[in-house]
């Protein structure tokens, strides 16, 4: 298993009830969760930084897909873009996970994401699905509704809808 | 929703008042009163920011089944007519662009075939890829996905993947025109490359079904359905592909309108006239997604033809009809006695032409189209037949509809203890996503019943059949 690295914070599953399915809640040091939406899945990285929050933000979208603590961080997988507006950002940044993970076969657990002005640098660490993966629902792509990336006292929070 | 805020016109039809100073086309919802107070406020803020986009003819509709969706409601209708600065969105269409349903009669009857179901329910469950991280047997080079996306379920049919007695039975005859595989980007066909033949995750669903009950004697018999029959569902659309394309285009065409001056009241809207360079873009890679639905849904229909053939050799399954329910089409309405072209987006919402209709299979057109209402995997789908008199441009509900959110149906229901039950009212759930399960429990729908009574209610297509489910494949 590789190292982690930069400011990566694992999300700590404390409620999982196997059932062979699950139902992931986080602690209260939490830093990802989920909100209500009739049909799809809202979800929200927080962090004390903006990089973070978007960090948390892609473990909550991939804790749709399969429980984390199962998926070992053992490829790497770097992408970067441009964009200014910090929520295009956010909405962009999943997108393009999504988009990588079903290209390569892949789940990815963890992720670090850096900026300079407007080009984010990040990168995804996970593996190939097996066969014992537990298989949860599949994301078809963040979407603009219910999108904000706030920054509240020393916290930053991001969320948005996404479509399952 | 509260009903106090609704105007209500007819028993299955209302409207949403506009507030002094607000400027917006009007709003209908159709259905009964029990729907609709079951729906979340969301539906009206979603259908009323519909209602303000440019170009929009007619009324911002909802469909019986609505339920929240983003920017478009779920159940959302929405007609524009390019000549008057009308738009096409991504949001209207949706991320699983040109989902549908693929509906198969199969010349079995309940008694002949119960007793191989678990063999059944086996066989297609390791015949078709379903569910998060599985890929298909069928991988694309570039040339090869091109021609999917050029040429829909004709391509699946010229690779031997079904029949051209197919081909009838599918909306735009298997292949819409205007797909421009230009438009797509490298990541959305390198996202499909793996997955043509797959069932996807989420609502998605492979169905063996039982004709129940028959509303419509005269238009069961023009389908060829009666009671005791055995039927299929194949509930999926353009897989990673049509994502990818949802995803890229949501972006753009958010961008287009902002600089285009179009206001959103929810970014989710992202649209662009439908004459701009970005609406034109959009629609050629929409198009190319369309046709590689249709595909998908084709390939599916072959491997449940070899299935079931390798358990009842005498079996013979046709299809019925396959008709999506994401999607934005061109097509022609009257509209205050004129014939307009209009762009009609329906976003969870199934087109339901009527009799006569030049569009349609020489078979139905005397009788009109098949819809189908397909239902959770406990309860039961529906099939109807479009009316000549639908109010709404020929659209009709697409499913149950959500009641619940996922999270709270994740809290409420266990997937091996709901698989449990539903094996003791005798339907078999194959999967490989207890969470999936949970996600999707009868519970967590509308009353099916409802929906399809309120879809005849409001004339928009009048039941034919009800299908109990027996078998289910689940994505």
């Amino acid at each position: 298993m590789e190292e982690q690295r930069g400011n990566f914070r694992e999300v700590a599953w404390v409620d999982r009830v196997m059932d062979q399915g699950y139902l992931c809640m986080p602690t209260q040091t939490q830093t990802s969760s989920y909100f209500e939406h009739d049909a799809d899945i809202g979800i929200i990285g927080r962090g004390d930084t903006l990089e973070q929050a978007f960090e948390t933000a892609a473990q909550a979208v991939f804790g749709i897909v399969t429980p984390l603590d199962k998926v070992q961080p053992q490829t790497s997988v770097k992408i970067e873009f441009e964009e200014s507006d910090h929520e295009l950002a956010l909405v962009t940044w999943l997108n393009l996970l999504l988009g990588k993970a079903r290209e390569l076969g892949m789940v990815f657990s963890r992720f670090h994401v850096q900026r300079r002005e407007n080009l984010w640098s990040t990168e995804a660490l996970g593996e190939k699905w097996r066969e014992v993966m537990e298989r949860g629902v599949e994301v078809k792509g963040a979407t603009l509704t219910m999108l904000s990336v706030k920054q509240t006292g020393a916290m930053w929070e991001v969320r948005c809808i996404v479509d399952v | 929703m509260n009903l106090e805020q609704l105007r209500q016109l007819q028993p299955y039809l209302w409207t949403l008042p506009r507030t002094p100073g607000e400027e917006r086309a009007e709003v209908l919802l159709y259905g009964g009163a029990p729907l609709l107070v079951s729906m979340d406020d969301k539906v009206l803020e979603q259908i009323a920011n519909v209602a303000s986009l440019p170009g929009l003819v007619g009324a911002a509709m909802t469909m019986p089944d609505a339920h929240w969706g983003y920017g478009f409601p779920i159940g959302g209708v929405a007609a524009f007519d390019a000549e008057q600065g009308g738009v096409i969105s991504a949001g209207g269409v949706g991320f699983d662009i040109s989902c549908g349903i693929r509906c198969l009669r199969s010349n079995l009857n309940l008694e002949d075939a119960v007793e191989h179901f678990p063999e059944l329910g086996n066989a297609l469950f390791h015949a078709i890829p379903a569910g998060v991280g599985e890929e298909g047997e069928i991988k694309l080079n570039p040339e090869q996905l091109d021609q999917v996306m050029h040429g829909g379920a004709h391509w699946a049919v010229q690779e031997g993947y079904g029949t051209p007695a197919d081909l009838d039975y599918i909306e735009e005859r298997g292949r819409v025109a205007g797909a421009v595989p230009d438009n797509v980007s490298e990541l959305a066909k390198k996202r499909q490359r793996g997955e043509m033949g797959t069932l996807g995750s989420g609502n998605h669903y492979l169905e063996v079904q039982v004709v129940d009950r028959i509303f419509d004697p005269a238009a069961a018999l023009a389908f060829g359905l009666h009671e005791g029959q055995i039927l299929i569902s194949i509930h999926c659309g353009s897989r990673g592909l049509g994502h990818q394309i949802g995803t890229d285009y949501l972006v753009l065409l958010a961008k287009a309108a902002s600089r285009i001056g179009i206001h959103l009241p929810d970014r989710e809207l992202a649209c662009a006239p439908i004459k701009s360079p970005e609406g034109q873009q959009y629609m050629g890679a929409m198009n190319a997604a369309i046709n590689c639905a249709l595909a998908n849904r084709q390939i599916l229909t072959h491997l449940t033809r070899s299935v079931f053939t390798e358990i009842y050799p005498q079996a013979a399954l046709e299809t019925l009809f396959d008709v999506s329910h994401n999607t934005c089409k061109a097509e022609t309405h009257q509209v205050d006695g004129e014939s307009r072209l209009l762009y009609v987006h329906r976003k969870g919402a199934t087109r339901a032409f009527g009799p006569g209709h030049p569009m349609l299979p020489e078979r139905y057109r005397q009788v009109g189209q098949p819809v189908v209402i397909g239902g959770s995997m406990g309860t039961g789908s529906y099939i109807l037949v479009g009316d000549s008199e639908n109010p709404a441009f020929a659209s009709s509900s697409h499913g149950a509809g959500r009641a619940m959110s996922r999270h709270r149906a994740l809290a409420r229901w266990k997937g091996r203890a709901l698989l449990d039950e539903l094996a003791q009212q005798g339907i078999l759930i194959h999967t490989r996503s207890m969470r999936g399960v949970a996600e999707e429990a009868p519970g967590a729908y509308k009353d099916v019943d409802l929906v399809a009574e309120a879809t005849e209610e409001a004339g928009l297509a009048r039941r034919v059949a009800f299908l109990r489910p027996k078998v289910c494949v689940k994505g």
